[in-house]
């Protein structure tokens, strides 16, 4: 089957370092599918083939694996996806007003992807920053901690400038205390 | 209790500025308990003993005593033999091992190098969850000084001990965090739990033995290993001892992670440590250790201790010392359907009781909150979660039977 998508040498070559940490190759699935969603924003169908074809494993496995992990984009996404969270320590400090002030901002709901491809809204489980909630992360990388619709008008507007916020790092309360 | 939480001084992340590098580590003592094991002094059974005299109570949940879990690992027949660590950390309300990746990764390393040492593994794998990219970032690169430093690789420290260390990721799976799904999924697979027998330590990553132990829990090791096991266990809770990471969120007013001894007064954690409850609300419930632990009713939580005998006895867990705290104002049933809805998207879809109970107990609640609760509904969310509990592979359905 003719591929519309391609791996270039540098991801080749970061395929060959993945496999090396393991003794098989089916280990290299998960991350291999990360380098190919790094390289063509999603993992289609047709992405999933070039994945097993680079590794050599089944197609079915590929996407049983691509199907089973919420992260991967089975389909294409906007240019920024914004996972707010929702689940427990988030849904008590806001996440839902935070989820529904950015859909109303950007007028679509949740699972949804604005007209220009811009941005994507998603509802996510627990991403593991319950102390800094109401939290959302950005297309699978940096985190953006205790929003405010204030805080979300400025992603918004940086984001389309097309530039991430950086890496927050949260201290330990008790040292900040002691100092 | 009259313990001057004020005064205690952490020692898992230590308030030491740039202790992430690998010479402000070392320069702080850091490595000399691995340098101090790989000496003649010591043997792996020596140190799996006085893991196990320290009583490190697995700080992912389980609460199992480390040291007897190494000693589970079946003699070495000359083949690869593994250390899994698990750095998942998807249980809502849990936050704290990202602390250890950012403040004091090498802590990790040292800990599990020392474990690897103890069950003479031949490779040590590290499983981050996906969703933290920029943690797994930083362990790369800690990882990377390390093995630059000769901490990791073939024959450490001159000792003729070789291990290999990997950082790998998830994609976004809560299941992921229960060890055989993390095996599974390290594998390259889809995350499905395991049956046990057989356990891991028999038959674990590719067939062959395996101990999963958390980012915590390892973390302790260089401590035991310095200070001693006696050091360790006299700190805190006497059945269930050490320092903890509290990772305290929901209606305080200074959430965060918090590093103290176990056994710490639940009220004093909320009251003292947190700063209270926002706005001057009153408490009304708390979840002691992640999503998974039984709630428990905030006026019932005078002379609740932070440790698993005081908490069995309230009626929950310690499990990863997640605490999510409600005030008055909060909608519980507007809690429980979302976090029935967690649980449901989250199940993995092998056995049918979680698979199809996760769903019926995310719909019944949906009919309540949305105001068409009948009282047979509760009868019914009942006896679902008796055919839920103890009727399936792994931990899940309990988890959501139980909260």
């Amino acid at each position: 089957m003719a591929n519309n998508y391609e791996f270039t040498p540098e991801d080749l070559k970061e395929i060959e370092t993945i496999k090396a940490k393991f003794p098989e190759v089916m280990p290299a699935t998960l991350p291999t599918l990360w380098v190919a969603q790094r390289r063509f924003g999603h993992v289609e169908p047709e992405v999933q083939h070039l994945v097993a074809e680079t590794l050599d494993l089944p197609v079915s496995h590929v996407h049983g694996v691509a199907t089973f992990y919420t992260q991967y984009y089975k389909e294409k996404m906007g240019k920024y996806v914004l996972d707010v969270c929702t689940t427990t320590s988030c849904q008590l400090c806001g996440g839902y007003d935070m989820l529904h002030y950015l859909e109303n901002k950007l007028g679509i709901k949740a699972g949804e992807t604005t007209k220009d491809g811009m941005f994507s809204i998603q509802s996510v489980e627990c991403l593991g920053a319950c102390g800094y909630a109401p939290m959302m992360q950005i297309t699978n990388d940096v985190y953006v901690n205790n929003l405010t619709e204030e805080k979300l008008d400025e992603v918004i507007e940086s984001l389309k400038a097309d530039k991430m916020p950086e890496f927050e790092s949260v201290g330990m309360p008790q040292h900040t205390e002691r100092s | 209790m009259s313990f001057d939480w004020k005064s205690y001084t952490p020692v898992i992340i230590p308030d030491i500025p740039n202790l992430h590098e690998i010479d402000v580590y070392t320069k702080n003592g850091g490595y000399d308990s691995l340098k101090e094991v790989l000496s003649d002094d010591w043997d792996p059974t020596k140190v799996v003993n006085e893991v196990k005299a320290a009583n490190i109570r697995g700080r992912g949940g389980a609460g199992f005593n480390a040291g007897l879990k190494w000693s589970f690992m079946p003699k070495p027949d000359g083949g690869p033999r593994y250390l899994a660590c698990n750095g998942d950390e998807s249980e809502p309300g849990t936050f704290k091992d990202r602390k250890i990746f950012e403040y004091n990764p090498h802590l990790f390393i040292e800990g599990a190098l020392i474990a690897a040492y103890a069950m003479q593994c031949s490779a040590i794998y590290v499983y981050i969850r996906g969703e933290y990219y920029s943690w797994i970032k930083m362990m790369e690169k800690a990882l990377k000084d390390a093995y630059d430093k000769g901490f990791i690789g073939k024959n450490i420290l001159g000792s003729g001990f070789d291990v290999e260390f990997h950082v790998t990721g998830g994609a976004g799976a809560y299941i992921c965090g229960e060890e055989t799904s993390m095996l599974e999924s390290l594998e390259g697979k889809r995350g499905y739990p395991r049956v046990k027998p057989p356990f891991p330590a028999q038959k674990g990553l590719w067939g062959r033995p395996t101990t999963i132990n958390n980012i915590e829990t390892l973390s302790c090791v260089p401590l035991v290993i310095k200070n001693g096991a006696d050091w360790f266990s006299g700190i805190g809770a006497e059945t269930h001892p050490g320092p903890v990471l509290y990772g305290i969120s929901g209606h305080v007013n200074r959430p965060g992670v918090y590093e103290l001894p176990t056994g710490m007064p639940v009220l004093t954690l909320i009251e003292e440590v947190a700063g209270g409850m926002r706005n001057g609300k009153k408490l009304k419930g708390l979840i002691p250790g992640g999503s998974s632990t039984p709630i428990l009713r905030g006026d019932a939580l005078e002379g609740v201790n932070m440790d698993a005998d005081s908490l069995r006895e309230a009626g929950s867990m310690m499990g990863t010392a997640g605490m999510i705290v409600m005030d008055e104002d909060t909608d519980m049933v507007e809690m429980l359907w979302r976090i029935s809805h967690f649980y449901h998207h989250e199940s993995c879809g092998q056995c049918t009781p979680c698979r199809e109970g996760t769903g019926w107990l995310e719909k019944i609640l949906l009919k309540i909150r949305n105001g068409d609760g009948e009282i047979r509904d509760l009868e019914l969310l009942i006896d679902l979660c008796s055919q839920m509990e103890g009727r399936t592979i792994c931990a899940l359905a309990d988890a959501a039977a139980y909260y």
